[in-house]
């Protein structure tokens, strides 16, 4: 929340190298690296006196530019002015001039010159939903972009407190695509929409099996996100922000129970992440290394991310600005960093032989 | 004619410069920022929204005066020497 750090390592992952911090006292909640043509960070610091913005660095974060066309802003028409970044999400592998940003107020953005010019998804925007969407703690936000890596003209979104919305069409048109998620906040548990999202993540094997973490509610999709089935099988609750699944292992994906909406803190004072490797028949508690007394952590939406060594890395930062790593799939932790800022994205990039992550 | 001072966060986005003279005879600050704005375009989303208004925790004062208790963007600068832009304390 005050800036954003580089962690490098090894491929072994044992000590970590940090960089930073950039963008000293600004709010940075979206992060990404973009290795398809070159080897770029993006980053979206929000500058409290001037404003949200876009920018990119190429050296790792040592300078950072900012992009020279058409900027990430909401036209004059929309009669809305960009509140915050929250997702920075590179296109498919075949698109590698493709980007995506999710914004508060919930919108989407497409760049498709490399990030240089950026527009507003009309069909999103004017969808007859937006106008009665209510924003969650967090503002209104689009906070997640799943793009389908074999249908070219297929895209996720998730909206809190909109729900899921899926096109088909490149964005011409959206449908919800949370049936059978409920709403427990409200008086109808499954209104049309409203669902309050607060991560999904694509399998690693076959994608349109997907996870979710609801504002109370875990669920498994095995149809790209038309139906979805609670999968909330021996977790202390079902309330939670982040999810992130392995790299490649199939079925096998990660979370971090919360006590309650009331009580955002990890359950009995103890600091664990919940891993599933049969899509969600079971969770299976991962604490080894993770603090068990009198841990009151809270981990927020892109707070937790996996990296696509072998084994798998697993980060997951805190609001009270820990930073705890395994490189074991999630069987060991250790304390990588504290003292940091609150964390609020965890993104990781596999460079060459080397590992690098950053919060 | 007068001249914008601006802060050093926003130097990167001038040129370097924290002092930039503008056209005599433009009346209003909004007139002025639109002519700071042409020979500097990244500014402007940092100064103003893309709405047009002015961002919440950006002050910007015509000698002594803030615009916000006076006519905004619409305040005239006429005989005035100085247009000042400051971060202001509410930001944080």
């Amino acid at each position: 929340m005050k800036g954003a750090f580089v962690f490098r390592a090894d491929r072994r992952r044992r000590q970590w190298e940090m960089g930073g911090p950039y963008f000293p006292g600004q709010p940075v909640s979206a992060l990404a690296y973009d290795g398809r043509s070159g080897k770029r960070l993006w980053a979206g610091p929000e500058n409290p006196f001037y404003g949200p913005a876009l920018r990119y660095s190429d050296n790792f974060g040592r300078t950072w530019s900012d992009p020279k066309g058409n900027p990430l802003a909401f036209p004059k028409d929309a009669r809305a002015s960009l509140k915050r970044i929250w997702q920075i999400q590179p296109g498919r592998t075949e698109e590698p001039k493709v980007l995506y940003c999710g914004v508060e107020p919930a919108a989407l953005f497409q760049s498709r010159d490399g990030g240089s010019t950026w527009s507003l998804e009309r069909g999103l925007w004017e969808h007859p939903h937006r106008p009665r969407w209510q924003p969650g703690g967090g503002g209104l936000c689009l906070h997640t972009i799943l793009p389908h890596p074999k249908a070219a003209n297929r895209l996720m979104i998730a909206v809190s407190s909109a729900g899921v919305y899926r096109t088909d069409d490149g964005g011409r048109t959206w449908r919800t695509s949370h049936s059978g998620v409920r709403a427990q906040f409200l008086p109808d548990p499954h209104p049309e929409f409203g669902q309050c999202v607060h991560k999904v993540a694509r399998d690693a094997t076959r994608p349109e099996r997907l996870f979710l973490q609801n504002h109370w509610g875990l669920y498994r999709s095995e149809d790209d996100g038309q139906n979805w089935s609670d999968v909330a099988n021996g977790v202390p609750s079902d309330f939670g922000f982040a999810m992130a699944t392995h790299p490649r292992k199939a079925s096998t994906a990660y979370i971090v129970p919360l006590e309650s909406d009331q009580y955002r803190c990890t359950p009995q004072g103890r600091m664990r992440v919940f891993r599933t490797r049969n899509g969600g028949k079971a969770w299976r508690p991962l604490a080894k290394g993770l603090p068990q007394k009198d841990a009151l952590e809270t981990v927020l939406r892109d707070a937790l991310a996996t990296d696509t060594g072998d084994p798998a890395g697993v980060y997951v930062g805190t609001r009270s600005g820990k930073l705890f790593a395994s490189r074991d799939d999630g069987d060991s932790w250790k304390l990588m960093r504290d003292g940091l800022p609150p964390v609020v994205c965890v993104k990781t990039a596999t460079i060459g032989d080397e590992a690098r992550r950053r919060a | 004619m007068p001249s914008f001072r601006l802060p050093s966060p926003l130097a990167p986005y001038t040129d370097g410069r924290t002092r930039v003279d503008v056209a005599a005879d433009v009346e209003t600050v909004g007139a002025a920022l639109e002519e700071l704005f042409t020979r500097h375009p990244a500014l402007r989303l940092r100064v103003l929204d893309e709405q047009g208004a002015l961002r919440p925790h950006v002050n910007v004062f015509v000698g002594a005066e803030s615009i916000r208790f006076a006519r905004g963007l619409d305040t005239p600068v006429v005989g005035a020497s100085e247009i000042v832009i400051l971060p202001a304390i509410s930001g944080g």
